[in-house]
């Protein structure tokens, strides 16, 4: 099998705290994964650890078998969408631009090529016609979705997402999910940072339960059972889960 | 203001301080723009503030007033200022503002410490360096004025070529890093360039008011554009406004100092705007709301007239205003703005719907 992302004996902590700890974690390429927890499980900085934004204290990450600075080209990255001002004074289609800055690299401005990227991704995610609106004027939904556009612009292989459906309505939720699964069809490895529980089974194939250390990785319909959720939950959220 | 033009046309000494204090408010408003959007405005009160003892020391050391070396002493003490404010709040359990607070305040009582040491010594040179507290623009010389034109120009060509990556690190510094950017390098490349118009202003306007002169055109400048670049454009024609009409208002009546003039003016731009702006502004929130609150009570009026009249197999048939006043909601100003809009005939004490009111009655 060949591997999205190899990571090896992951150790992250804030100040003294642990938050990650010895971490060894393979990602399949072409596979559409859950990472799941409770609060402070860790979640995002294990994402943020793979992407170079927080420096592990101890570990190694390989992306397609190269540390990430080599591969960088090949991941793209929604943050979750609080991580931003919103009344920063920008349009959407200028948000979206922003996917394409590192493909440029230093002081190279977008161009017409780059334009028309950006435009195609706001099309796919049902926001053309909001491309020279403000962005402090889009509802949550819409904001969402523009995040998800500036990732598609990074014409990446494996993509990682925070908390996508946070604070999004049933509609946008589907959409998002619609473009997600259109790209694991096409070969792409999807990574997104999940809360609801529920919708697990049905949106991803593949899950990592993670709760500062990881209690098990693999295909949904092997270990998403009531062992694990006790595991990384504690006792009285297996009740809540139908299968 | 005509004595002052025929100044700014004939006086060497207005035309320089004029320009001087027009490119460092034009600086601080290009510059002030990317620190309002980082929210950074307080680090800039603390770097205007550390900047104090980098003057006091570079005199003491070379015991000449120059004022590249001022700038560079200044600088120096401000980064250092903004350093350790950085270093206090990644390392302790400290939040920005306490770190600021002490940094700013630690770094001031030395300075001022510094300027009373230099005051002691019997030297005649030593004479003048108060001005940084509160500034004097009236000492800008020639030279003062061409190495603040200099660094204006430098920082315009820095931000013109890192515009994307200054873009990318203000809105979302995370992603910036994912991209590869070295988001380290650029803050400081960013901070440092904040601290250099900080620096430029002191002289013109002191320690203790800068920071106004940094933000307020460009707390201004939002209320008018929603693109970064037209922001920019306008904070820094309200910066350069600033010095200008500040200078002018302090070199013509009562001998004002110019500093404190030059920030008043530039809050005086920040309340308009915020009264005035039209996307923004409180005058035009208020306006739209009046005017939704308005065609909202006009809907409803017509919707119960719809309700009256569809009993009616005739729509234009006449009914008594009475019948009106039992029903909440209606006004007599009401139904005169209805008539003027010829949704509705008054008859003496009746009214009947047009055949327009009726269909927009309809339709809501």
């Amino acid at each position: 099998m060949e591997y999205a992302v190899n990571i090896d004996d992951l150790t992250v902590a804030y100040k003294f705290k642990p938050v990650l700890w010895d971490i060894d974690l393979d990602i399949p390429e072409g596979i559409m994964m859950a990472i799941v927890g409770p609060n402070g499980a860790g979640k995002s900085t294990l994402i943020k650890a793979i992407l170079n934004i927080i420096k592990p204290i101890a570990g190694t990450i390989l992306i397609f078998g190269e540390p990430y600075q080599k591969n960088r080209h090949l991941v793209a990255y929604v943050p979750q969408k609080g991580s931003v001002d919103w009344d920063f004074p920008t349009t959407a289609l200028d948000v979206v631009l922003m996917g394409t800055y590192g493909r440029l690299g230093w002081i190279k401005r977008p161009g017409s090529k780059e334009k028309k990227a950006a435009l195609e991704a706001l099309e796919k995610v049902g926001m053309l016609e909001f491309r020279k609106r403000q962005i402090s004027q889009l509802s949550g939904g819409q904001q969402q979705r523009i995040f998800l556009a500036r990732a598609l612009v990074q014409n990446a292989k494996l993509y990682f997402m925070d908390e996508p459906f946070q604070g999004v309505d049933a509609t946008t939720e589907k959409a998002i999910i619609n473009i997600l699964k259109e790209l694991r069809s096409s070969g792409k490895t999807v990574v997104v940072v999940h809360h609801d529980l529920q919708t697990v089974p049905e949106y991803f194939d593949w899950v990592t339960f993670l709760n500062v250390k990881k209690v098990a990785t693999g295909p949904v319909k092997d270990i998403f059972n009531d062992d694990n959720l006790i595991k990384t939950y504690g006792i009285g959220y297996q009740i809540s889960i139908k299968k | 203001m005509f004595e002052y033009l025929n100044l700014l046309l004939t006086d060497f000494t207005i035309q320089t301080i004029t320009l001087g204090t027009a490119i460092i408010g034009l600086t601080c408003g290009i510059l002030g723009s990317f620190a309002v959007l980082r929210k950074q405005s307080l680090l800039g009160d603390a770097i205007a503030h550390s900047a104090l003892p980098g003057i006091a020391i570079a005199f003491i050391l070379t015991g000449v007033k120059d004022t590249l070396l001022f700038i560079i002493g200044a600088s120096l003490s401000g980064i250092i200022g903004a350093i350790w404010i950085n270093s206090i709040t990644k390392n302790t359990r400290l939040k920005s503002d306490s770190a600021l607070g002490i940094i700013l305040s630690v770094f001031f009582g030395f300075g001022i410490v510094l300027l009373t040491i230099i005051q002691r010594k019997p030297n005649a040179n030593q004479a003048g360096l108060e001005r940084f507290l509160f500034g004097q623009a009236a000492t800008l010389v020639p030279s003062d004025v061409i190495v603040i034109g200099i660094i204006g120009i430098l920082s315009l060509i820095l931000i013109i070529i890192f515009w994307k990556e200054f873009k990318i690190l203000t809105f979302d510094p995370q992603f910036a890093k994912t991209l590869g950017y070295n988001i380290h390098l650029l803050d400081l490349l960013l901070t440092s360039f904040i601290v250099v118009a900080i620096v430029l202003g002191l002289q013109a306007v002191g320690v203790v008011l800068m920071s106004a002169l940094l933000l307020a055109p460009a707390a201004a400048a939002r209320q008018w554009s929603n693109k970064l670049g037209t922001m920019i454009i306008i904070s820094a024609i309200f910066g350069a406004l600033s010095g200008i009409i500040g200078t002018a208002i302090s070199s013509t009546n009562l001998r004002l100092s110019t500093g404190p003039i030059i920030v008043l003016i530039a809050v005086t731009l920040v309340l308009l705007s915020f009264v005035f702006s039209p996307s923004r502004g409180l005058l035009s929130r208020q306006l739209r709301y009046i005017k939704n609150r308005k065609s909202m009570r006009l809907n409803k009026t017509l919707q119960q007239m719809l309700e009256i009249v569809d009993s009616h197999e005739d729509f234009s048939h006449p009914h008594s205003i009475k019948l009106l006043n039992d029903l909440q909601g209606f006004r007599k100003k009401c139904l005169k703005e209805l008539e003027n809009l010829g949704l509705i005939k008054i008859q003496l004490n009746n009214w009947s719907l047009t055949e327009e009111g009726y269909k927009k009655a309809k339709s809501i």
